[in-house]
């Protein structure tokens, strides 16, 4: 899929901006703060109704105003047929949308058909951050894959609330536990269970992309597989370590369950002890590995940063299996990036339906598309540049 | 701010729940523009509900009496009972007229978080009727919600031991929607509780 186009009023700098986009590269040039990632943002949010930078609505909305307004021309499916995402975004109240022009129950509903993988210098946090970092990226992806995977986790949320409410009353009565502490594992432990088997699923899917992915930003899309090869393991809470392996199938989920209700039994009186829920998809990771190190902690900076990228880029193939092409959005990336692996970046985009991408220095980026100046919270499209 | 009575009734009316200072506004006016009697009517059915109305002594349904109407009625099937959360659940059911059992209400569902756990349920209560009636059958009708379903997985945990039939009410699709405005959990839900055909 790709946008057509895309206006924004009252959103973060902006009062009010059009801009005319289409399918191929658009690369948004100008100096730092003029506004160029606050663009992208909004295309991410209308993919996913939310930032990627903020995790409330907020900031989100120009000073003064009391709502932003996000509006996307898009083409969408086989037939490159016509749709139109609105979104209001009204921190202090409720949030609209519409889907051409039909007002929609909740904003969820409108969210998916814009779809897009966004790269940002934050993703660097992918591998260097903490393992919560993961966990977001791995659900933002289901999310996006699967839209009963949101409803899903905000239903184990309420339960691990719950169950963490009990232990803290339990721990206050010295111990002395609940009858019901054990309903509540049994619901936490199906909650679970299916994000479980969800986010091993996507974990399996995104090994091959990724290690194929990052390859190519090292050693060019004909390079021999190098020794360094990317690996990733789910490394659940309950002590189980699932490796990567794109032709496994899912977990039984009745299996699923019955492990981590058998961790959660076996952890009880430390859980007890310290007020919290130990064991559970909250506290699990997605464990990557370049070679046979970690990369947490042994890639340099280059491999952190092409590993990043690498898992967003295979995020697109995953969301691709399921549906429309995503958007490639990437985030002031290429500065970041030393001459060989921006070029063999810009080759891998080559053949996206659509990469939209910022910079503050346009020789940055080695791609022919249409540019956009972006300078003080106005967009110009640079006609004699188009290709 | 309004003078005197009136302002004092908007203020009243605003404490209800789901009525806005505007909303209690106009009602205010409204009742101003009532005849007397009307306004009296409203004001001692509003003293009745607080004086005369209690909660039955077997199931805790609201009732006016010391048992309510379903549990003084001989025709209902005093082999069955149906567990519900809130008096709205029961009269939910009762609309439907297809259960001829008998009620019990929990009066609410456990919620660590609200502080509600089962001794501040009618659980005891439950229990106790469990073993001076001749129950054969309960039906676990709590929402379908988390705390619906823990409520209703402790119940039933708790109800194992005798030798009762425990059953617990579906869930799934509405009955004449269509299955494209359901929510991805129900529908969910729907598919994993699926039955052969």
């Amino acid at each position: 899929m790709h946008l057509e186009s895309l206006s924004v009023v009252d959103w973060r700098s902006y009062a009010s901006t059009d801009v005319a986009l289409g399918p191929g590269v658009r690369v948004l040039v100008g100096p730092n703060a003029q506004g160029k990632t606050n663009l992208l943002e909004a295309v991410h949010y209308l993919a996913t109704g939310a930032s990627h930078r903020v995790a409330s609505d907020a900031p989100l909305v120009r000073a003064g105003a009391s709502a932003a307004v996000l509006r996307a021309q898009a083409r969408v499916g086989e037939d490159a047929r016509r749709a139109t995402v609105e979104i209001e975004v009204r921190p202090g109240g409720r949030s609209r949308a519409q889907l051409n022009g039909q007002p929609q129950r909740r904003v969820a509903d409108a969210v998916g058909v814009v779809r897009a993988v966004l790269f940002a210098p934050e993703d660097l946090a992918l591998v260097r951050g903490d393992p919560s970092d993961r966990r977001r990226f791995l659900d933002g992806l289901l999310a996006q894959r699967r839209p009963a995977y949101a409803a899903a986790r905000g239903e184990y949320e309420r339960v691990l609330r719950q169950r963490n409410q009990l232990l803290k009353d339990a721990r206050r009565r010295a111990g002395r536990v609940d009858a019901t502490l054990a309903d509540w594992t049994d619901a936490l432990a199906r909650a679970g269970a299916t994000l479980l088997a969800a986010r091993i699923a996507v974990v399996h899917a995104l090994a091959g992309p990724t290690a194929a992915a990052y390859r190519e930003l090292l050693a060019g899309p004909t390079g021999p597989e190098a020794a360094d090869r990317v690996g990733l393991a789910y490394e659940s809470s309950t002590g189980r370590r699932i490796a990567a392996e794109p032709e496994a199938g899912v977990p039984d989920p009745a299996e699923l369950v019955e492990e981590l209700r058998t961790a959660l039994v076996e952890r009880g009186d430390e859980e007890i002890e310290r007020g919290i829920t130990l064991v559970g998809p909250h506290r699990d990771e997605l464990a990557l590995a370049i070679g046979e190190l970690p990369a947490r902690g042994y890639a340099s900076h280059g491999e952190c940063w092409s590993l990043a990228l690498a898992l967003r880029l295979a995020s697109r193939e995953v969301l691709r299996e399921v549906g429309d092409e995503p958007i490639v959005v990437l985030d002031d990336v290429f500065a970041e990036l030393d001459v060989t692996r921006r070029a063999r970046l810009a080759e891998r985009c080559r053949g996206f339906e659509q990469v939209l991408i910022s910079a503050a220095v346009d020789e940055d980026v080695p791609l022919d598309g249409v540019r956009y100046r972006v300078r003080g919270g106005t967009v110009i499209p640079l006609a004699e540049e188009v290709a | 701010m309004y003078e005197g009575p009136i302002q004092d009734v908007i203020e009243e009316l605003g404490r209800l729940p789901g009525v806005g200072p505007k909303s209690a506004q106009r009602i205010a006016f409204h009742l101003l523009n009532v005849e007397r009697a009307d306004a009296q009517r409203l004001a001692d059915a509003i003293v009745a509900v607080k004086d005369r109305v209690r909660f039955c002594a077997r199931c805790f349904n609201v009732a006016e009496a010391e048992e309510c109407r379903i549990c003084r009625d001989a025709r209902r099937d005093p082999r069955v009972l149906c567990v519900v959360e809130e008096p709205r659940d029961l009269m939910a059911i009762e609309k439907t007229s297809e259960f001829r059992g008998r009620y019990h209400v929990l009066g609410g569902a456990i919620s660590p978080i609200d502080g509600v756990g089962p001794e501040q349920l009618r659980v005891k209560e439950l229990m106790a009727r469990l073993g001076e009636e001749a129950v054969e059958e309960i039906v676990l009708a709590m929402s379908p919600n988390i705390e619906g379903e823990a409520t209703a997985s402790y119940l039933a945990r708790t109800l194992k031991a005798m030798d009762l039939r425990v059953s617990r009410i579906a869930s799934g699709l509405p009955v004449g929607g269509d299955l494209e405005y359901a929510d991805e959990v129900t529908l969910g839900r729907a598919f994993a509780g699926r039955t052969e055909v």
